[in-house]
C-alpha cells in the first residue's frame, strides 16, 4: 500500500505554529494542536470481577481527531471505547467526554450518550421497527423532535449513506452492509459530536467491507471526531491520526499510522503487525 | 469423469454455460391436486397408513356426532315431553328446546328479570371496546384504550350493580351468573394479568436485589398454591385477615384471586420473551440516549411480547376456562347455571344433561378458538417483513 504522498512528522509530538485550516488529511499533529479536547481519560482501570481488563489507560482525543484502536482480542480495546458512552462503567480513574465528566448521575450520562454516537459490530438495530424508524426514534423520544422534522433528517442522513430506497424496509430485509449503513445514519441523526466504531466490519461479507468503510472515510472527510476499533489497516492509514495500539488491557504504542506501520517501537506491536499484514 | 479440456489457457472450457437458463413451470406431477394428494397423505406406506386409520376414525366417530347433535335433535319444546322418545315416538338426540328454554339464565343467572337489559348493554359496551383493541388499524386507539381501561369499567360497574342515586337500583353480586359473571372473570383476569405480569416478570429481571426477592417470592407463591386452594383462601380466610367492619364483595374476592393468580404465569411467560431478546438491542437503545423506560417500551417489550404471543394467549386461554371454578365457591358461572338447570324437574329427560355439556363444549370453544385465531392473525401481522 502505497504511504501518504504528504510528508508526515514520525514523532507525535503536536507542533504548535501550525494552522488547523490549512493543513491536508494526515497531518494530525499540525491540524489538531490547537483543537480542544473532546474526550479524556486519566488513569481509567476498569475489572471485570477479578479480571483487570483496562490498566491505567491515559488517552485525549481532540476534536476533529481520528483514532484507530487495534489490538488482539481480549486487549480491552472494546471495553475501552465502551467506556466512553458509559456502556461499561469504570472503578477508577476520571472520563471526560465533552467536558462533561462521567459519574453515575444519571442526567450527565443521557447527555453524554445525546453527544456520542456509536456503531456496534452487529449494528444492533431494532428489527421491530423499519429503517425510517430505527433512525427517527431517538430524535423523537430524546430530542422531542417533530415526527416531519425527525424524518427529514432522517432522510437526508439515509441518502448520505446512500440507502434512502430502502427506509420503509425493515433491517432484516437488507444486507449486512446495508444495515451496518443504517446503523451509521442512526447514530448520525442525533447529531453527535463524537462517533465510536466498535469493530463496524467485522461481522461483514467481504465485498461489504468496502461500502461501510467509504462511508466512514466520508465522515472523517467531514472533521467528525471518531474512535474506531477495527483491524481494518488500509482505513487506519487512510483516515487515521492516530493509530492506538492495546495489549492486556494497556496502551502499548501510539503514533502516526505512517510511523506506526513503518517503525513500530514495540516488540508486540511489531508481533501484532506481522500476523494481521500479511 | 468425462473427459474434457481441463486446462485453462488459449483453450475454450467446453462445459461452461454461455446464457442462464430460464426459469420453467414444473410437470404436473409436482402440483396439482393429485400431486398434493400423493405428497402429503400417501408419500410412504406409513403415510398412506396413518392416512387410512385417520380416515377410519373420522369414518367412525362423525355419522353418530352429526346424529346426535343435528339429526335426532329436539330444537323447539315447551318442557320434558318434547325430549322423551316415549311422548315423541323417535329416537332422541339433543335437546335444544332445553337450552333454548334456559338461556336467559345461562346468560344472566339470577340477575332480576325487569333488570336484564342493563348486562345487554353491558355486553354490548364490552364487545365495542374489545373490538377497538383488538382492531389494530382502528382509528383513535389511545381514546380507544382509555375506554377500555378506564371508562368501561367505571361504565359497567355502575351499570351492573347499581347506582340508587340515579335511579338505578343495586344488584347484589350474589344474583349475577351465566355467562355474565364468566365473561367478567375472564376479562378482569385478562386485563389485569397481563399488565402485572409485565412488572413481575421486569421485577423479577431487576437488579435491586429487594425488588426481585418480592418478584420471586410472589410468583413462587401463587405457582405453588393450586387454584381452587386460592379461591377457598380468598372466600374463607380472606375475612378473617381484615377488620369485623370490613367486608369485600363474595365475586370481587375470586375475582381478585384469579387475576393474581395468572398474573403470575403470565410473569414468568414474559420473562421467557424478555431473555430471548439480545443484550445488543439495549444497548444500540442505550447509545442512542434512550432513557430506562423508552428503552424498555419501545425497544425490548414490543419485541418480547411478540416472540411470546403463543404463550400469552395459551394463559389466557387456561384462564377463561379456569374461571369455571369459581362454581365450587358458590358463584354462579356459566357451568354453574348449567349444572343447576339440568336437574329441573320440569326438564328431566334422558339427553338434557348431555345436551347441556355439549352447549358448555360449544360456548367455550368458541371463545377459546376465537383467542387462539387471533392471536395467529397478530403473529403474522407483526412477523410481516420482520425476518431475523
Amino acid at each position: 500500500m502505497a504511504s501518504s504522498p504528504v510528508p508526515t512528522p514520525t514523532a507525535s509530538v503536536p507542533l504548535p505554529e501550525a494552522d488547523p485550516d490549512l493543513a491536508p488529511r494526515n497531518t494530525s499533529a499540525t491540524r489538531l494542536a490547537s483543537a480542544p479536547t473532546a474526550v479524556s481519560l486519566e488513569r481509567v482501570n476498569k475489572w471485570y470481577g477479578a479480571f483487570h481488563v483496562l490498566r491505567d489507560v491515559d488517552l485525549t482525543v481532540r476534536k476533529g481527531e481520528r483514532i484507530v484502536i487495534c489490538g488482539p482480542s481480549g486487549s480491552g480495546k472494546s471495553t475501552l471505547i465502551r467506556c466512553i458512552n458509559r456502556l461499561e462503567e469504570h472503578q477508577a480513574g476520571r472520563i471526560v467526554v465533552d467536558g462533561i465528566e462521567l459519574t453515575n448521575d444519571l442526567k450527565r450520562i443521557d447527555e453524554i450518550r445525546r453527544e456520542v454516537g456509536m456503531v456496534f459490530q452487529h449494528f444492533n438495530l431494532f428489527p421491530h421497527l423499519t429503517v425510517l424508524e430505527n433512525c427517527t426514534l431517538a430524535p423523537i423520544w430524546v430530542k422531542k423532535m417533530p415526527k416531519a422534522e425527525a424524518e427529514a433528517i432522517a432522510m437526508r442522513y439515509l441518502t448520505r449513506v446512500k440507502i434512502p430506497n430502502q427506509a420503509h424496509k425493515y433491517p432484516g430485509q437488507l444486507s449486512g452492509g446495508q444495515q451496518q449503513r443504517v446503523a451509521i445514519a442512526r447514530s448520525l441523526c442525533m447529531a453527535p459530536k463524537i462517533m465510536l466504531f466498535d469493530e463496524p466490519t467485522s461481522a461483514l461479507d467481504p465485498e461489504m467491507v468496502k461500502e461501510v468503510l467509504d462511508t466512514m472515510v466520508g465522515l472523517a472527510d467531514e472533521g467528525m471526531t471518531m474512535l474506531c476499533v477495527t483491524h481494518e489497516m488500509g482505513f487506519a492509514r487512510q483516515v487515521a491520526d492516530r493509530v492506538i495500539f492495546m495489549d492486556e488491557g494497556q496502551i502499548v504504542e501510539s503514533n502516526t499510522p505512517d510511523a506506526f506501520f513503518r517503525a513500530p517501537q514495540h516488540e508486540r506491536t511489531r508481533l501484532f503487525l506481522s500476523q494481521i499484514l500479511h | 469423469m468425462t473427459a474434457g479440456p481441463m486446462t485453462a489457457g488459449a483453450q475454450p472450457l467446453t462445459f461452461v454455460r454461455r446464457e442462464a437458463v430460464p426459469a420453467a413451470p414444473p410437470p404436473s406431477l409436482v402440483a396439482g391436486p393429485l400431486a398434493w394428494l400423493r405428497q402429503n397423505l400417501f408419500s410412504s406406506p406409513a403415510n398412506a397408513a396413518m392416512t387410512l386409520a385417520a380416515l377410519a376414525v373420522i369414518a367412525l366417530v362423525v355419522p353418530p356426532l352429526l346424529r346426535f347433535l343435528v339429526i335426532d335433535a329436539v330444537w323447539t319444546g315447551e318442557n320434558r315431553d318434547a325430549c322423551r322418545p316415549e311422548v315423541i315416538g323417535r329416537p332422541v338426540g339433543a335437546c335444544w328446546a332445553f337450552v333454548a328454554n334456559k338461556i336467559n339464565y345461562f346468560i344472566y343467572g339470577s340477575y332480576p328479570i325487569e333488570e336484564r337489559w342493563r348486562p345487554n348493554v353491558f355486553f354490548v359496551l364490552m364487545a365495542f371496546g374489545v373490538g377497538w383493541m383488538l382492531w389494530l388499524d382502528a382509528p383513535k386507539r389511545a381514546w380507544g384504550a382509555l375506554y377500555f381501561f378506564v371508562v368501561f369499567p367505571v361504565l359497567s360497574y355502575g351499570l351492573l350493580a347499581g347506582v340508587p342515586v340515579l335511579g338505578l337500583p343495586s344488584v347484589p353480586t350474589s344474583l349475577w351468573g351465566g355467562m355474565l359473571v364468566t365473561l367478567l372473570v375472564s376479562l378482569v383476569g385478562i386485563v389485569a394479568s397481563l399488565p402485572l405480569g409485565i412488572l413481575l416478570a421486569l421485577g423479577r429481571r431487576s437488579r435491586l436485589p429487594i425488588v426481585r426477592l418480592f418478584c420471586v417470592i410472589f410468583i413462587e407463591f401463587w405457582r405453588g398454591v393450586p387454584l381452587i386452594t386460592v379461591l377457598f383462601m380468598a372466600n374463607v380466610m380472606l375475612p378473617l385477615f381484615l377488620p369485623g367492619d370490613v367486608t369485600v364483595d363474595r365475586l370481587v374476592r375470586p375475582l381478585v384471586g384469579i387475576a393474581l393468580f395468572s398474573a403470575a404465569y403470565m410473569a414468568e411467560v414474559v420473562r421467557g420473551g424478555l431473555q430471548a431478546i439480545p443484550r445488543g438491542q439495549t444497548e444500540g437503545a442505550m447509545s442512542l440516549g434512550l432513557s430506562p423506560w423508552h428503552r424498555m417500551r419501545l425497544i425490548i417489550l414490543p419485541q418480547a411480547l411478540r416472540i411470546v404471543i403463543p404463550g400469552i394467549v395459551n394463559s389466557f386461554i387456561a384462564l377463561f376456562k379456569d374461571t369455571s371454578l369459581v362454581s365450587i365457591v358458590g358463584i354462579f358461572d356459566f357451568i354453574r347455571t348449567i349444572e343447576s338447570a339440568r336437574v329441573d324437574p320440569a326438564w328431566a329427560a334422558p339427553t338434557v344433561v348431555m345436551t347441556g355439556y355439549a352447549f358448555a363444549a360449544l360456548f367455550y370453544f368458541v371463545f377459546c378458538f376465537g383467542m387462539s385465531r387471533y392471536a395467529r392473525f397478530m403473529e403474522r401481522r407483526l412477523a410481516a417483513g420482520q425476518t431475523r
